[in-house]
Order: structure tokens, then sequence, then C-alpha cells
């Protein structure tokens, strides 16, 4: 039990005393899993609407497999980012591995199924009537959503708030296509495994609340974000 | 949206300033160069220049040979002699140079339920082991550290217990936090069982045989097989750790810190 409070203790001081790497860790974390996760939402909530809105042939089999995909293993997105960008794949040219933009594609490949399936139900949740009304007005179908995006926005930024949530807790991706390295690909979650392998648990506990405190920070503005236009409503 | 646009487009600049200008060498490497802290000690020297920037992937011998084989890596820091000659005859490397030792030690819990302690030759510490059906904990992860695991083994010809032989897959900080919680004997190299000590309670149960000898090597990825690889910047990486201020910072490595020399330099610098 005392190992546990001393670990608090020292992982406190840690913090407080603004521990450089710390910090720059944290930057990192919050750099790629925010980049991922507004590259998903640009790519991401078109598509769903899109998908949401068109009829077209093995629609259901596609809204299964974007399903599907909400559920997709970090360590298997990581497995297959990491063999495209191997110097001996055919992205290798690129020089990406072992890179934040290598992570950084990774995540979006876990956020963009999430962002997808979560914009498709809220689309489609939007009355029907009121989307062919737009249409009857004269509006082309990407003006009708656009319209319609904006009636169901708080969805979306919940949509946000889960996809970031996933990435900024995953490790398993960036640890294959970031290697770990120091001051270079180290993120809060890879840095919180090798530091519990190495028995250093106030660092560890350490970077464990720095993390949460991400999160938590990060999910306090999107949700002020969406409450504050609930209340404009 | 605009905005959102504006943000990732300068998240990704952002990105890519810091990463491309130098000249990247990528180091594949084996976790105990790293944990130490080593790494980072001839790191700062070598990138002084600002010519090169150091990637190193701190991973098992094995698996640091693999991305030597894929072309992965430029240069390979491992410790598996009979695999490093194995990928050097395969034509995946070449200049393999053995420079550094140090030697593994085992450990085990202070009781010492297998009656092991005073066991001068390895295999006799292995063989009791066994015996005793105490617990033991293997990397199982094809390191150079697994690898001499089973040497000895082959040496003390019998094989643990079913259920009494734990394979943790994982690096050497990952493999010996397993052994500490279950009170089990481990291979360890000396230089990261000192390095993590401090939050152990593990004790050397055996140590000194001349089986226990762990030597290091550099290899540079073969530029004929690999047109891909950084060759001249694994070779100024190459020439830097076989130099004279390398051989110093690494002579001196740990003396502060542990009260004592970690590795041991075996090459003669010009």
């Amino acid at each position: 039990m005392e190992f546990i409070l001393e670990g608090f203790r020292k992982a406190l001081h840690i913090i407080l005393s603004g521990n450089p790497e710390v910090f720059a860790i944290a930057r990192l974390s919050l750099t790629v899993s925010l980049a991922a996760t507004a590259a998903a939402v640009l790519a991401g909530v078109p598509l769903g609407s899109w998908i949401a809105v068109k009829k077209f042939p093995l629609k259901k089999l596609l809204i299964a497999l974007v399903n599907t995909g909400m559920g997709l293993p970090p360590v298997v997105a990581g497995l297959v980012v990491m063999l495209f960008l191997a110097r001996s794949g055919p992205l290798g040219f690129l020089n990406w591995l072992y890179t934040p933009k290598g992570m950084i594609i990774a995540q979006f490949i876990i956020a963009l199924p999430i962002i997808i399936a979560l914009s498709i139900s809220a689309m489609q949740n939007v009355d029907p009537k009121f989307y062919n009304q737009i249409l009857a007005l004269g509006a082309s179908d990407r003006q009708a959503i656009w319209v319609c995006l904006k009636e169901i926005r708080l969805t979306i930024v919940a949509a946000v708030i889960a996809g970031f949530g996933r990435l900024v807790a995953e490790v398993g991706a960036v640890m294959i296509v970031g290697g770990n390295i120091r001051y270079q690909t180290r993120m809060l979650t890879t840095a919180t495994v090798m530091e519990t392998q190495m028995g250093n648990f106030d660092m560890a506990i350490a970077i464990g609340l720095v993390l949460l405190a991400l999160g938590f920070t990060v999910n306090l503005a999107l949700t002020v974000i969406q409450q504050n236009k609930v209340l404009t409503r | 949206m605009a905005l959102m646009s504006a943000a990732v487009a300068a998240l990704l600049l952002a990105g890519c300033a810091k990463t491309e200008p130098k000249s990247v060498v990528r180091l594949a490497t084996t976790t105990s160069v790293r944990d130490t802290g080593l790494l980072d000690v001839l790191d700062a020297d070598f990138q002084k220049d600002g010519r090169y920037t150091l990637q190193a992937i701190a991973v098992g011998s094995g698996q640091a040979m693999q991305l030597g084989r894929t072309g992965e890596a430029d240069i390979l820091w491992v410790h598996s002699p009979d695999d490093e000659k194995k990928f050097v005859e395969e034509g995946y490397g070449v200049d393999r140079t053995t420079f550094l030792h140090n030697d593994f030690v085992i450990l085990g819990p202070e009781a010492d339920p297998a009656k092991v302690k005073g066991s001068k030759k390895a295999a006799d510490v292995f063989r009791k082991i066994a015996a005793a059906k105490a617990l033991f904990v293997s990397r199982a992860d094809q390191s150079g550290t697994h690898k001499k695991e089973l040497k000895i083994w082959d040496a003390a010809k019998v094989r643990p217990a079913k259920g009494y032989y734990l394979e943790a897959g994982q690096g050497m900080a990952g493999t010996l936090s397993i052994a500490e919680e279950k009170k089990a004997y481990v291979l360890a190299d000396r230089s990261t069982y000192l390095s993590m000590a401090k939050n152990l309670k593990l004790v050397i149960v055996s140590e000194g045989d001349s089986l226990l000898i762990n030597r290091y090597s550099l290899i540079l990825a073969n530029p004929a097989k690999f047109p891909k690889v950084n060759s001249a910047g694994a070779r100024a990486y190459f020439d830097f750790v076989l130099s004279r201020p390398a051989k110093e910072l690494i002579e001196k490595f740990g003396v502060e810190k542990y009260g004592q020399q970690l590795f041991f330099y075996d090459y003669a610098v010009k």
C-alpha cells in the first residue's frame, strides 16, 4: 500500500515540477491524436452523411462493414500501417515509419470508421421529409447535407469526443508504428507501458495522471462547445 | 470546417518541420542498451554536430535482426553471436564488429528455493532449478538473452517442467518485473539488472561462469542488398561508436549512477 502512496507523491512532484520530458510527451500525444481526429472528421463526416442519404446497392453491407470497423483492434491497424510504411513496403519511399506522421496515419484509420458510423446514424435520425423538403426548395445534395449537418452538430461533436477518446488512450498502434523512440515518437501510453515494465511506478503514475488530465481537458472543452450550442438553440 | 482544416494543416506542417531536414540513421538495437540509458549518452554526442538524427528502435536482438533482414534498419547493435554470424553469411549485413561485452547473471528470490547459491556453473544452476520445480521466467522473444538462456538449458541437458516455465514474450525490463512478482528465477544481463535493482527484491544467485559472458556487435546493413538504407549515416554511427570519445563515454558509463562500470569495451580504437 505504501508504495502506491509513495508513487503518487513522487508522481505529483514530477508533474508539479514541470518535468520537461513528460510535457513534451504530452504535447506529442495531443498533437498526434488531435491531428488524426481532425483528419478523420474531415473525411468521415461528409462520407458518413453521403452514405446515409444516398440509396445504392450493398448499402447495408457497407454500413455493417463500417460498424465492424468501429471495433478495429488498434494493433491490427498498427500492423497494417507498419507493413505499408516499411522501407520494403509499398509506401516505403515516404520514410514515415517511426515518425509522428506514421502514427497519425494509423490513428486516422482507427478513428475513421467511428466517425463515419456515428455520422451515418446521426444523419439517419434526421427526418427524411425534412431532407426532401430542402431538396424540393432547389438545394443540391451537398447543400442539403450541409443544412442537415447543422441540425445534428451536437451528435457530430459527440462523435468527435468518442474518436479522440479512443485515440488518446490507444497504445498498440503507436507502439508498432512509432517504436516508442525517446524524444521522437514516445507517447503518453507507450511511456506508461515502458515505465511500468521498468518498475518506475512513480514515473508511470505521473504519466498516467497526465494522460487522464489531457483526456479530461479535451473532453471538457468539446463538451462545453457542445452544451453551449444546446443553450443557444 | 475551414478552421479545422487550417488546424490540421498547421499540425501536419509542424510535424514535418521537426523530422525532415537531417539525415536519419535507423539503429535497431536491444532493450538493454536503451533501458540502461547508454543509448542516450552516446546519442547526445553523436548528434552534436547536427548532421544526423538517430532513430533507435530498441527491441530484442531477434527482432532487430528481423528489421535488418527486410532492410528496415541501417545499422544493428545486437548480442546474439550465432544469429549474427548467420545474418552476415546470408548477406544481410557487413563489417560485423564485436566491440563490447558485459555479462549475464542468474537472478532468483532471496529464499532460493532451488538452493542454487554457490553453484558456479550456469548449467548446474539451471539443472537444480528444473529438478526443484522452481519457477523460471523466460524472455521467449528470440532476443540475445533468450538465445543465451536456451544455450544454457542445452548445456544443462534438461528442460524445465511444464507449468514451471513462464514465457513472457517481453523485453528484459518487463520480464524482470514478472519474475519479481512471481518470485521466480530469471536470466538477465547485468546492466539491465543494475539499472532496475532499486525496484527489485530479486538477488544474484549465480554469476561469473564463462558461459554467461555477453558480447555485443555492430553490423552494418549490406548496402549492395538494400539500396534504400542510409549507408553513409550508418557508417558515421559505426565509426563514432568505434572511436575514442565513444570508448571513453562507455567506460565511464554507470560508474556514477550504479557504482560500477556496466559495459566493457573490447575494440582497439585507433
